[in-house]
């Protein structure tokens, strides 16, 4: 039985990575956005288990462990951010929030 | 093709169709639920990499608590489909070929380093399942601190999530 090649599930990390990067730069929605930065978190612990094997060492691992830890509390702050935002501007555009906006 | 070639192409497909579903979809609630089917996929690519506690990880706290928090604000703010606006006027001609000129750069820089070497040539450790009590004792052994730190984290977090939604009188 022949292993997937590490090199594979980098290149997918990377791809993951540049798509999240995509959907944070296009959408305009702010509840995308922070979905993008979501996005790029779960590609970034797929690069920490890949190399974590590869090297057969856990410390990847338990990085990523810290990585979901810091996710769930960057959302559960940034959703409080959305609310607050949705409802002093009655809109969910970025475009909408441009106070320090030259 | 052998079984985890396999699972694996068929996990990296259903990743990337579901995070090109997240930007193309103009209903948040669609992104929301694109979103769970990558995180579910690559809970079974960690499976498929031997890490069966950040797989059962991934799928309760990012494909369960995080997903459902998002899925929540959408239906409490009635979010609806997303107004189109017009693009910025340097994008096409500035923006577009950087980025294609910082991809070519990176992939050139993979493809001549010696960590890019490494990468492409390690075959990767003996397929074996890391055990999740040698995970747990390096976790609270060697990394004691920057757990209990979290913990201050999260709580932090909580309480700036409270002030944040607090309607004020």
């Amino acid at each position: 039985m022949t292993a997937v090649p590490i090199s594979y599930y980098l290149v997918l990390s990377a791809v993951l990575f540049g798509l999240g990067v995509v959907a944070f730069v296009f959408k305009r929605n702010i509840i995308t956005l922070l979905m993008g930065i979501e996005l790029m978190l779960n590609a970034v612990n797929l690069a920490f288990v890949a190399f974590a094997r590869a090297r057969g060492q856990l410390d990847g691992l338990v990085f990523v462990f810290f990585v979901i830890v810091v996710a769930a509390a960057e959302a559960a702050v940034g959703l409080g951010i959305v609310i607050a935002l949705a409802r002093n501007r009655e809109s969910l555009n970025v475009e909408r929030v441009n106070l320090l906006k030259l | 093709m052998s079984l985890p070639l396999l699972l694996f192409f068929a996990c990296a497909a259903a990743a990337v169709a579901g995070a090109i579903m997240l930007i193309v979809a103009r209903e948040p609630i669609h992104s929301a639920l694109a979103l769970i089917l990558v995180m579910v996929s690559l809970a079974v690519l960690y499976l498929l990499l031997g890490a069966e506690f950040i797989a059962a990880v991934q799928v309760i706290v990012y494909a369960g608590a995080i997903m459902v928090l998002f899925v929540f604000v959408i239906m409490l703010l009635n979010a609806g489909a997303e107004e189109r606006t017009h693009w910025s006027k340097i994008a096409p001609w500035a923006g577009l070929p950087l980025a294609f000129f910082l991809l070519l750069c990176l992939a050139h820089f993979l493809g001549h380093s010696a960590i890019g070497r490494t990468i492409a040539n390690g075959s990767g450790a003996p397929n074996t399942a890391v055990s999740t009590r040698a995970l747990s004792e390096m976790l609270f052994r060697d990394y004691l601190f920057p757990f209990e730190a979290t913990s201050i984290l999260i709580l932090i977090a909580i309480l700036g999530a409270l002030v944040l939604a607090k309607r004020d009188e």
